[in-house]
């Protein structure tokens, strides 16, 4: 029993619920925010460590036997991704006191922040299908909060979008859900992952993992089903944006490979070439998106859609070496993206548009921003030895491996077209001369609290591409983690599995 | 009744596909409504007409449970759902109220300025 995995669901929500008594004093609501965020990544921190060396973490809420209640599991996998979280969420934080609005803050934008913190947290924590369900609707309402917090017309336009598609999304997740509970009569991963290998009608399960695949694909921003993300994505506040790209999709690949990793290994070879076509489709889609656009944010949403694309590829090369590639690379992805979002945010905020042909001459003005910027840029491409090389490299090796050479192809073609659009944006933004109306000289300067957020992660994704070996050895222990059924169950529900439970207790 | 309740799930899902492919945001919204009926209705179909053993709640001395005792996942399960798309129908009527504020049109169509170039 490891009780200590209900603390990163606890603090994040007692203190969003102690934020909103003390809404009226906009300081104390700001440390609070901020303390939980730290908590949550120092004890995620420490649960690396602990699952590094000991394995997976387990604990059932109130007592019951594995598969009757709610299984809190937490492996590899689950605490990179806890880690990022909250290293996302402090940073979005810090760099929220400099950017967001008094009047924003005073709606309850800190709160939400902690809600879907909370949220998050519970989604990568849970063992339970239907847990899971619930996780996503916590995390999902306070984006629904976030995303249209200051009721711009924009807002209201692209959130009403957003908020319908992920409702449909979710119905899907529920159907497939109810489907599975009808088939095999359990939710809990664990017996799930055993159950379902022994059962009568294999196609049924196939049709049904089918469902998964559309729900958490429309989450996760795949084609076809992406639409909402760039109608979205660049409407709510600077950090807000930063949060989602870092985080919302990734809870979605996340939930793929959690659920075709551990419940439908067997429907993951069926479906796995149907999953490297639409990771195909994605990268291509995404970046021709990103070429046509003209404004900052706008260019970096439709990137995530094509970056995504390559973490599904790590889940449709089949097998451990795929996998540890796509973890290795969400973990850069999630680092880089949300560094590019805060930094190009920050030319944005500090220009008073996204729109590039009025921005210009920023490299002059704040050269420490432009190399920021400018390693983030390349990092995203994929140059060594900064992070996305070794993300990159992976995959293209395990694909090679495997002999798919037009996935291949598409992915480093892609890497091209991504170099193309970010230089597109260095270019617009930071190195041509300013167009005549704008005065840079009466522009605000980047104060700290713009500039350290998004300097803390560029020195990361550094760290990782000059350090990577330690990073890919942990996404390789997570992966075969998330791959280890029969070590799942042993660990959930003891060494004779969930039915023996089952048949116990229920005295057959 | 199990076949029954099929169709009615059918004509849920129909009717909700049917109304979320308008373009009045009314109706896309009564679509979302009529798709998570069908799918608790859906669920509660899936408690029924499957073996699946016996429930976790039996009586301690002989370890068997009552003859006509109901599997009580289902229920838990439509009850948690109801509660969450009740709570996002609510959010969803007040955000498409704004948006028609915003907009001064029930039309999908006019709401497009977050798409353009």
């Amino acid at each position: 029993m490891a009780n200590h995995l209900f603390l990163p669901l606890l603090v994040p929500l007692f203190s969003a619920l102690l934020a909103t008594l003390v809404s009226q004093r906009p300081v104390l609501v700001r440390v609070i925010a901020l303390l939980a965020a730290l908590f949550n990544l120092g004890y995620s921190g420490w649960l690396l460590w602990i699952v590094g060396s000991t394995g997976r973490q387990i604990t059932q809420a109130s007592s019951y036997a594995a598969p009757f209640g709610i299984s809190l599991v937490a492996d590899g996998l689950s605490a990179i991704m806890l880690t990022l979280t909250a290293l996302l969420m402090t940073v979005t934080i810090v760099y929220s006191f400099a950017t967001v609005s008094a009047e924003r803050e005073r709606f309850f934008y800190y709160p939400l922040l902690l809600l879907m913190l909370f949220g998050c947290s519970g989604a990568f924590l849970t063992g339970d299908l239907f847990n899971l369900y619930v996780w996503f609707e916590v995390l999902l309402v306070a984006s629904f909060g976030l995303i249209t917090l200051g009721g711009e017309r924009a807002q209201l336009e692209g959130g009403l979008k957003y908020v319908v598609l992920n409702l449909f999304g979710s119905t899907c997740f529920l159907i497939g859900a109810g489907l599975l509970y009808g088939v095999a009569g359990t939710l809990n991963m664990a017996h799930l992952a055993e159950r379902l290998g022994t059962l009568q009608n294999p196609t049924l399960i196939t049709a049904i993992a089918g469902f998964f695949l559309f729900a958490f694909s429309s989450k996760a921003g795949l084609v076809p089903v992406f639409f909402w993300l760039p109608t979205s994505y660049h409407t709510p506040a600077i950090p807000v944006s930063a949060l989602f790209s870092g985080l919302l999709t990734k809870v979605g690949v996340y939930a793929l490979f959690r659920v075709f990793g551990t419940v439908f290994p067997r429907e993951l070879e069926r479906y796995g070439s149907l999953i490297l076509v639409i990771a195909g489709l994605t990268m291509i889609v995404g970046v021709m998106g990103a070429m046509a656009q003209v404004e900052v944010r706008r260019i970096l949403s439709f990137h995530i859609v094509s970056q995504v694309g390559y973490m599904i590829m790590g889940l449709g090369l089949v097998g451990v070496a795929g996998l540890t590639a796509g973890i290795l690379y969400m973990v850069h992805h999630i680092i880089v993206k949300t560094a590019l979002f805060l930094i190009g945010g920050a030319a944005e905020h500090l220009s008073g548009t996204g729109e590039l042909k009025r921005m210009g001459g920023m490299a002059r003005r704040e050269p420490i921003l432009a190399a920021l910027w400018l390693l983030a840029s390349l990092s995203l491409a994929g140059l060594p030895p900064l992070s996305g090389f070794f993300g990159k490299l992976g995959l293209i090796q395990t694909g090679v491996q495997q002999q798919q050479w037009l996935i291949v192809g598409v992915s480093v073609a892609v890497s091209l077209f991504t170099l193309f659009s970010m230089l597109k944006i260095w270019n617009e933004v930071f190195w041509k001369k300013p167009p005549a109306e704008l005065d840079l000289s009466a522009l605000p300067r980047a104060t700290l609290g713009l500039l350290a957020p998004g300097a803390l992660l560029v020195v990361l994704s550094i760290v990782i591409g000059f350090g990577a070996a330690p990073v890919l050895e942990y996404s390789r222990l997570a992966a075969n983690q998330l791959l280890d059924t029969q070590g799942l169950v042993r660990d959930v529900c003891g060494p004779d599995g969930c039915d023996a439970v089952t048949t116990t207790v229920s005295g057959r | 009744m199990t076949f029954v309740l099929s169709l009615v799930v059918g004509v849920l899902f129909g009717g909700a596909a049917y109304l979320m492919l308008r373009r009045s945001v009314v109706k896309l919204i009564l679509g979302v409504v009529l798709l998570s009926h069908g799918t608790n209705l859906l669920l509660f179909l899936m408690g029924d007409g499957v073996v699946r053993g016996r429930p976790a709640f039996a009586d301690p001395a002989t370890g068997v449970a009552a003859a006509n005792a109901a599997d009580p996942l289902p229920q838990a399960l439509i009850l948690t759902a109801i509660v969450i798309s009740f709570g996002f129908t609510a959010f969803i009527l007040a955000l498409a109220y704004r948006a028609n504020q915003a907009v001064q049109s029930d039309d999908l169509d006019d709401m497009i300025s977050t798409d353009r170039l």
